[in-house]
């Protein structure tokens, strides 16, 4: 107890280099901490990825439709509970730069596929039955400031023209994991215009979601429904919805490498700058730690002293670090756009990966301070003159 | 009175960049229990040295030390360290003390070292102060007082375990002519009223006047002559 209360005191004995160390690793904590937020929100979105969930899709490329008479083939595979076609629509609202997803779907099956985008029974069955309706995710419509009953005018590009969708849900997201900015309307609003403007376009898909029954072995139920459409025009390639997410990820495998390498490098700056302070503070304190050993205390108790002061100093900046952490992460959350971070938050990872980093350096920063005071001899101790 | 130091055949040799200096040469010395003995001669004599080596912060390179009856040259660094914590109090010429903490945390420092309460602990720690006449300043941090009395805390803190024997080496070295003459009339008082068995080492005959017996050492002898001041 006592020490804890000499190494706290001894934290105050140069205020200002010791308090400018703290805000070092402090700036540095919360630039690591930004940067595994970063790492976490990717992750999190393939942790949100469900792996009872399959993805069919064009064996060649996302980008190819698959005839709508697949689905129902793929409704009828062994092992699958249900499902819904969906069709990547693009378009531009108001200016290229307002970027979320916009997807036609079935009205009819969508959120029973997706369970963690949440609307209450009535806005279902308006979705269901107007044609134009769409369903917003709470992200895109607090970004947007869209209301229940707004009309939103998109441009399209994949599928020209101007396309009127009118608002009858902003869906709530399960929990915090769940991405809230995506927008979904009805495939048949569509496919209805498409019969009518460019008919060789009509009934295609661009995928197919299937939900799993309980206890379904994803593998063979991809093979399943593959082999239907084997040495077809359209061959299909269904995998479950995590590795679907991953295949994209995996594009930007260099740029993740290089931001974890940086998170690293940051950790060993504030290794450098509190071993840098550890060491002077030990130096200065040469005659101090030969007067203790004098009075009996033995080499581990003064080690105990280092170590717990350059611990209790790491922490301490780690803490505000991690404040400034929430404060940064709030900020970027809301300056950048929420369709590049749909899942942007402070995992309790990041937080404890802060902690244990404050603790392991700051015992490392206290290795050389230690040994020196260790090595030490009484006489040459009390004589040093810093 | 029994003997309470006894050093045969010390001799202590310092190695420096392959260079062997001696700094102590044959020394045998005998101190009784309760004496109060000044050791002086010029800078570079051993005086340090040979304090070192009672105090056993030192080891000499051949000889026996004998304190209270342990040859501390036989104890390992652990044991030393206990030793000491249980029977040396130190007085330093610069007072040593840690600035951050308050007078009684400075004096507190030995007994964190022992199995007392926390309570326990503060009763010595005031009865330490007591005795050097700082009662009303435990609060206070040693920036927060004068020479004379950040040396008068550190000798609290000398005597906080009550141990048998005080090394002081040059305790008056950086003090004015009143503060010194408060130290060293403290110090006797330490060595008549508390039976303290007290080595010092000091430039300053007027201090040493003080002890009981002064002993002169000269590039590394320990000269025979000693001188007994009868008042003790």
């Amino acid at each position: 107890m006592e020490i804890i209360k000499i190494i706290f005191k001894n934290l105050f004995r140069h205020p200002l280099r010791n308090t400018l160390t703290m805000l070092g690793i402090a700036i540095a904590v919360s630039a690591f901490g930004l940067l595994a937020t970063v790492l976490t929100s990717w992750d999190a979105g393939m942790e949100a990825a469900s792996v009872d969930r399959l993805i069919t899709r064009q064996a060649i490329s996302f980008i190819f439709p698959l005839p709508l008479s697949y689905r129902d083939k793929v409704a009828h595979t062994e092992g699958v509970q249900e499902i819904c076609a969906l069709n990547w629509f693009g378009g531009v609202y108001k200016d290229p730069k307002n970027f979320f997803p916009r997807m036609a779907c079935e009205p009819e099956t969508i959120f029973d596929v997706y369970p963690e985008y949440q609307i209450t029974k009535n806005e279902l069955e308006t979705f269901k039955k107007e044609r134009n309706a769409c369903v917003v995710g709470e992200s895109i419509a607090q970004q947007f400031g869209f209301k229940v009953g707004d009309v939103m005018q998109v441009e399209g590009d994949i599928f020209p023209g101007t396309w009127d969708f009118k608002i009858c849900a902003i869906y709530k997201r399960r929990d915090k994991n769940t991405d809230g900015t995506q927008m979904f309307f009805n495939w048949q609003y569509l496919n209805e215009r498409l019969l009518q403007e460019s008919p060789d376009r009509a009934n295609e898909i661009g995928w197919i979601v299937s939900k799993l029954k309980p206890g379904a072995n994803a593998a063979t139920v991809s093979e399943a429904i593959d082999s239907q459409f084997r040495n077809s025009p359209a061959e299909t390639k269904s995998e479950t919805e995590r590795a679907f997410n991953q295949s994209f990820v995996s594009a930007y495998g260099a740029i993740f490498t290089a931001i974890r390498a940086m998170s690293y490098i940051i950790v060993i700056i504030i290794l450098f700058v509190l071993g840098n302070t550890m060491i002077m503070s030990a130096r200065e304190r040469t005659r101090e730690f030969a007067m203790l050993k004098t009075l009996g205390f033995s080499g581990m108790q003064l080690s105990w002293f280092i170590a717990g002061e350059a611990i209790v100093m790491s922490l301490l900046g780690s803490v505000v670090g991690t404040v400034l952490l929430f404060g940064m992460v709030y900020v970027v959350g809301e300056l950048v756009p929420k369709q590049f971070f749909p899942i942007f938050f402070v995992a309790k990872s990041t937080i404890i990966t802060a902690a244990l980093s404050a603790i392991v350096v700051g015992l490392l920063a206290s290795i050389q301070p230690i040994v020196r005071t260790r090595k030490m001899k009484i006489v040459d101790g009390l004589r040093f003159i810093g | 009175m029994a003997t309470a130091i006894q050093l045969s055949n010390v001799s202590k040799a310092y190695t420096r960049d392959r260079l062997t200096i001696p700094v102590l040469n044959t020394v045998n010395l005998s101190i009784e229990e309760g004496e109060f003995m000044a050791l002086m001669g010029p800078s570079g004599s051993g005086k340090t040295t040979l304090l070192n080596l009672i105090a056993g912060i030192d080891r000499p390179t051949t000889g026996s030390v004998t304190v209270l009856g342990q040859d501390i040259a036989g104890l390992n660094e652990t044991m030393l360290a206990r030793w000491r914590a249980n029977t040396v109090g130190f007085i330093f010429q610069f007072y040593n003390l840690i600035p951050v903490l308050s007078a009684f945390d400075n004096v507190e420092l030995p007994l964190l070292l022992t199995k007392l309460s926390r309570a326990e602990r503060r009763r010595q720690v005031e009865t330490a102060l007591s005795i050097v006449g700082l009662a009303d300043r435990m609060d206070h941090t040693p920036n927060q007082l004068s020479g004379g009395q950040q040396q008068r805390v550190a000798i609290a803190r000398a005597i906080a375990t009550d141990p048998a024997l005080i090394v002081a080496d040059e305790p008056t070295g950086d003090l004015d002519k009143n503060s010194a003459q408060e130290i060293m009339t403290l110090l006797e008082r330490l060595n008549q009223e508390f039976h303290k068995t007290i080595v010092m080492v000091t430039h300053d005959p007027t201090a040493a006047h003080h002890a009981s017996v002064v002993r002169h050492l000269e590039k590394g002898d320990l000269l025979a002559s000693e001188e007994r001041h009868g008042n003790h």
